[in-house]
């Protein structure tokens, strides 16, 4: 398989990538490399073999239900681009 | 006073205890070495004060006879590990001035242990890359240089290029480092050092900057693989925080260090025989089985089917999970943001992700987000799965006929800077043997055996059985105790 100008558009898009299209250019031959590189996997035969999902065999651990910190809002803001009144402020979501 | 710079964590540890020097000595050299070695670009920021801070700590403990198993040794930590009000960027512009309110529970338990911070060691934008040459601080220069290749600058290897380059170079006496699918131990072999990634979960992963994090673990980049052994038991340990960290006790591996391997069998994986490694590379291995051999153990040859899969599965499993995990870089709670004139909040996410992300991680972020797409989904990202569980069934039944596994740990010795930017996937070849025992979650050691004819270091790869670090690090030991190699990098920074 391999990919189209249009669809590494739609996959910056999806990725929320600006992109310019000088970058597209570029970026279109060398994923096709890489994505014709990965079709080596074609080969194997995976017929009833289930997808690996845990590396390392391990128990999924549930905690109780509970607030374990808290009141760090300050902590948490500290970093923020912009931050107002407490909270993150963005540019206009709504036109 | 002797310099210092050329003990091991060991011998501070000895050295400190009774009494031949003292902590703030240690930590005083090192600050200096640390400043007089700035040409490397191995460290991105420097933490004089902080390695003080803690040495005098350990130097009023030892009055009260209450030391943890690292006090009075300064290290350098990985740019991945959050580290309390500290910078914090994963190499990447994205992260400019970070500096969490938390601190990395591995970087927690080394101060736990009494261990000091030198500073924050460079490293590939976000662990993408095997060179070093994608960090949006530039590339660490080797402190290694080839012996008629003129002055070349070199590759610390990646993604922890600056653990590595800053141990070879005595700057650090040792350093935290990750491995997402070879990035301690390609760095490690690159410059004459030792380094060992755990069990996937043995380290807690909680604090650490994800990038595929079904593979990212955390290891320890030392002089010795007795200082691996140290540095790994206080790095270790179930987090609660951590829903992957295993709930199991740490062994004690630095007492249980052995080099006599009488009744074990190591594997040679005859599909890691690949065409195109140089004869050096090969040579050694050869040499490794004979010291492995001599040590008591018997070399048997296994094979590992899957091997040249391996890295195309990783190429979809790595990027898949990276492009989910850096989806939190948006502009919105910390980092980076960029507004286009105008701008709503969409083409902020766009903007600041286009501006802070490097090429390398654009380009795994895009083939992560087409391997999970609707459509490719299956054909891609589930087929990678599959083969990954065929991976580790070939481990699975290797291990059947032999208790640890003997490769190299790269296809080459140290590139130049430069050399292998143009071709990505060339860049990838570069961890082929690696790759496989991340895939597998193994334990996995790189030690150095020797020097190619170039006088660059090359290493040597064992990987171990789940949960059997031990025999990794045992055997590893007894590689060292035969390779006999001192030589270190020439100083010209």
């Amino acid at each position: 398989m391999s990919v189209t100008n249009e669809q590494v558009r739609h996959i910056a898009k999806l990725a929320r990538i600006a992109m310019s299209d000088e970058e597209l250019e570029r970026l279109v031959p060398e994923l096709n490399n890489i994505l014709d590189w990965v079709e080596l996997l074609g080969e194997v035969n995976t017929d009833g073999i289930e997808p690996l999902t845990a590396v390392v065999p391990n128990t999924l651990r549930l905690r109780e239900d509970k607030v374990t910190d808290g009141n760090c809002r300050d902590d948490v803001l500290a970093n923020a681009p912009v931050a107002e009144h407490g909270f993150f402020a963005v540019p206009k979501v709504i036109e | 006073m002797s310099d210092l710079t050329y003990l091991t964590i060991a011998q501070l540890r000895d050295g400190f205890r009774s009494g031949e020097f003292t902590a703030r000595e240690i930590a005083e050299q090192y600050n200096a070495a640390v400043a007089s070695a700035r040409a490397l670009n191995a460290y991105t920021v420097e933490t004089p004060e902080d390695a003080l801070a803690a040495a005098d700590a350990a130097d009023k403990a030892r009055g009260n006879g209450e030391l943890g198993a690292l006090a009075g040794v300064p290290l350098g930590i990985k740019d991945l590990f959050a580290t309390r009000s500290v910078d914090t960027t994963a190499g990447s512009r994205i992260l400019k001035d970070f500096r969490p309110p938390y601190e990395s529970t591995v970087t927690a338990n080394l101060r736990r242990a009494g261990a000091g911070m030198l500073g924050k060691l460079n490293m590939d934008e976000f662990a993408m890359g095997s060179s070093n040459e994608t960090s949006a601080y530039g590339p660490v220069i080797s402190p290694w240089r080839r012996k008629d290749g003129g002055n070349a600058a070199l590759a610390p290897g990646g993604s922890s290029g600056g653990s590595s380059a800053a141990v070879a170079a005595r700057i650090a006496p040792a350093a935290t480092g990750t491995d997402t699918g070879g990035s301690i131990r390609q760095p490690a072999a690159f410059t004459g050092i030792c380094g060992i990634k755990p069990t996937y979960g043995r380290c807690s992963r909680w604090g650490i900057v994800s990038f595929a994090s079904s593979l990212d673990q955390a290891g320890p980049m030392a002089k010795t693989v007795r200082d691996c052994a140290i540095m790994l038991e206080a790095m270790a340990g179930f987090d609660p925080k951590d829903s992957t960290s295993l709930d199991l006790p740490v062994p004690a591996w630095e007492a249980g260090l052995s080099s006599d391997l009488k009744g074990k069998r190591i594997g040679i994986p005859k599909e890691y025989r690949i065409e195109g490694v140089p004869g050096d590379i090969n040579a050694l291995w050869d040499k490794g089985i004979e010291w492995l051999r001599d040590a008591g153990a018997e070399p048997v040859e296994i094979s590992l089917p899957h091997t040249k899969y391996a890295l195309p599965t990783y190429y979809i499993i790595a990027p898949a999970e990276a492009s989910s995990n850096l989806a939190r870089y948006d502009g919105v709670r910390y980092g980076l943001r960029v507004v286009p004139e105008g701008g709503n909040l969409d083409a902020m996410y766009a903007a600041t992700r286009a501006a802070g992300f490097g090429a390398e991680v654009r380009r795994r972020i895009m083939i992560g987000t087409y391997v999970l797409s609707a459509g490719f989904y299956d054909a891609y990202f589930t087929k990678a799965q599959k083969v990954r569980s065929l991976i580790k069934r070939d481990f699975e039944q290797a291990f059947e006929a032999c208790d640890l596994i003997l490769t190299p740990t790269a296809p080459s010795a140290a590139f130049g800077l430069g050399d292998k930017t143009a071709d990505p996937v060339s860049m990838y070849l570069n961890d082929v043997f690696a790759v496989p025992a991340s895939l597998a979650g193994l334990p996995a050691m790189s030690v150095p055996g020797g020097l190619d004819e170039q006088g660059l270091p090359l290493g040597l790869h064992l990987i171990g059985r789940e949960l059997d670090e031990q025999v990794v690090l045992n055997a590893g030991l007894a590689i060292e105790e035969r390779a006999g190699f001192t030589a270190k990098p020439q100083r010209w920074w």
